[in-house]
């Protein structure tokens, strides 16, 4: 058994807070410059251009690339071979995120109940996922998802008969539908079969993907190219001013599922595709 | 090139701005999102008086950031609009001048800044860094327990927007995509 201690979850969960709030991804930032270079509209690629300086900006400055500082995503993979020493592992996170949140001048944008509101004051909870896997190490991902885009998330429970084209076009929609609400271009997640909450799970993990890879399955590997063309063809464009770039990536999961259903659930990000991982 | 919409923002000023145009803002800016519309509305329909002038001002849909030592504001881009819909006609009857956020607007929202000369402008969503170097000053007026939620006075200098929705009803997130599909045919 390793032995890790609460006290290194709390401070690496702090740090990757305010870190994951400053500095995008690069792969993200190549993503966007290189969509500003192929975008033929103009008025577009010029939107494109104050997002790249806004990312200058909140990494020179180190703040807030935005102000939705939202609500920490934590996905953490515990080795089977590890002992977390000295408190409550769920404790050391929300630690970490208050810390994080306080210290780093991040935004508090947590209600403590979702009728009744009233906000909890240090962006705590977070919402977090734990799965155990073989080995000794620990791996925090920390992932601040904004709700102007969460808001825009979709999940249907299609019949098998729906098939491929059933799916294309749910997932195709749902990017129309949302238009200029969460902050086009938007990172577009899909998760396809499991359960209910496993395709919602499937699709927010998608979107914790790097830009440059595919679906290992080059039947889904294809679809996500073609529905990235698909989505770039509504003409929506950054902030759904017009333009080619509505989408910077598409990403798939799938998993098996049961023979009376499919599950689809659709979780948007916008171009704030932001996230930190630490394996401990 | 972009207009500049300069403070006080009179109604005969805000008819020359169309749909799809850059404008730069200065001057007086209130911020509100979701629970200050709430309880702004609430206190209108009580009878008693909103925490600032509604007549002829500017709305920021915005949640700033906590400001770090020395600077006037966080980061600040706009939330998305559609949350406030059912509070914004209201506000505008009442002659709301302006309102800033992101995303589609609702056709009773429409309705009410044409029939007031009212327009609906768009900051980009997710340039909060950028656009808070816009803002000179900021001030809590209200609500101080809804944190970032509460109303705030901000002083700003070339703020950046774009018209979306103008005196006469057009809307540039119709037109925009459509002048880009006609145009890359
Ligand atoms: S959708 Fe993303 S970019 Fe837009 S306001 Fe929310 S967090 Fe910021």
């Amino acid at each position: 058994m390793r032995e890790i201690s609460v006290k290194k979850i709390t401070e690496a969960v702090a740090e990757m807070s305010v870190n994951a709030n400053s500095f995008l991804g690069e792969d993200v930032c190549e993503r966007i410059t290189e969509c500003r270079k192929k975008e033929d509209w103009p008025a577009a690629a010029e939107i494109l251009s104050k997002i790249e300086e806004n990312i200058r900006i909140a990494r020179e400055d180190l703040v807030p690339l935005c102000q939705d500082t939202g609500m920490a995503c934590v996905f953490i993979e515990i080795g089977q071979d590890v002992h977390v020493v000295g408190g409550s592992i769920e404790e050391a996170v929300n630690e970490g995120v208050r810390k994080g949140y306080t210290e780093g001048y991040l935004r508090k944008s947590i209600v403590k109940d979702p009728i009744r509101r009233g906000n909890t004051g240090d962006n705590t909870p977070a919402h977090i996922h734990y799965e155990i896997v073989p080995g000794d190490r620990l791996k925090i991902v920390l992932a601040p998802k904004g709700f102007g885009s969460e808001n825009m998330s979709r999940i249907k429970m299609f019949a098998p008969a729906a098939g491929e084209n059933g799916v294309k076009d749910f997932i195709v929609n749902c990017v129309e539908e949302a238009g200029a609400n969460p902050c086009p271009p938007v990172v577009v997640g899909v998760g396809i079969g499991g359960t209910f909450d496993r395709a919602a799970l499937m699709a927010k993990q998608a979107l914790l993907r790097p830009m440059k890879d595919s679906n290992p399955d080059p039947y889904y590997a294809e679809m996500e190219n073609e529905l990235l063309e698909r989505i770039n063809s509504l003409g929506i464009g950054p902030q759904g001013f017009g333009g080619r770039t509505t989408a910077l990536a598409v990403k798939i999961q799938t998993y098996p599922t049961h023979i009376a259903g499919m599950p689809v659930a659709v979780n948007i990000n916008c171009h704030v595709s932001r996230h930190r991982e630490v394996i401990l | 090139m972009e207009k500049m919409l300069v403070y006080p923002y009179d109604k005969e000023k805000l008819k020359e701005l169309k749909a799809g145009d850059s404008v730069l803002i200065s001057g007086t800016v209130y911020t509100a999102r979701d629970a200050a519309h709430k309880r702004i509305v609430e206190m209108i329909e009580n009878g008693e008086k909103p925490p600032f002038e509604i007549e002829g001002s500017i709305i920021y849909y915005v949640g700033p950031t906590p400001a770090k030592p020395g600077k006037a504001i966080g980061s600040a881009g706009p939330t998305t609009s559609y949350r406030m819909d059912s509070y914004a006609p209201l506000l505008l009857d009442l002659g709301q001048a302006a309102m800033i956020g992101k995303g589609q607007r609702s056709e009773e929202v429409k309705a009410a800044a044409v029939r007031n000369g009212a327009v609906y402008l768009a900051a980009i969503g997710g340039a909060a860094a950028l656009i808070a170097k816009s803002v000179r000053s900021a001030e809590v007026i209200a609500f101080e327990d809804l944190g970032a939620e509460a109303v705030r006075k901000l002083e700003v200098e070339n703020f950046p927007a774009v018209v979306v929705i103008d005196a006469y009803g057009n809307d540039y997130y119709e037109s925009g995509r459509l002048q880009y599909k006609n145009g890359n045919k």
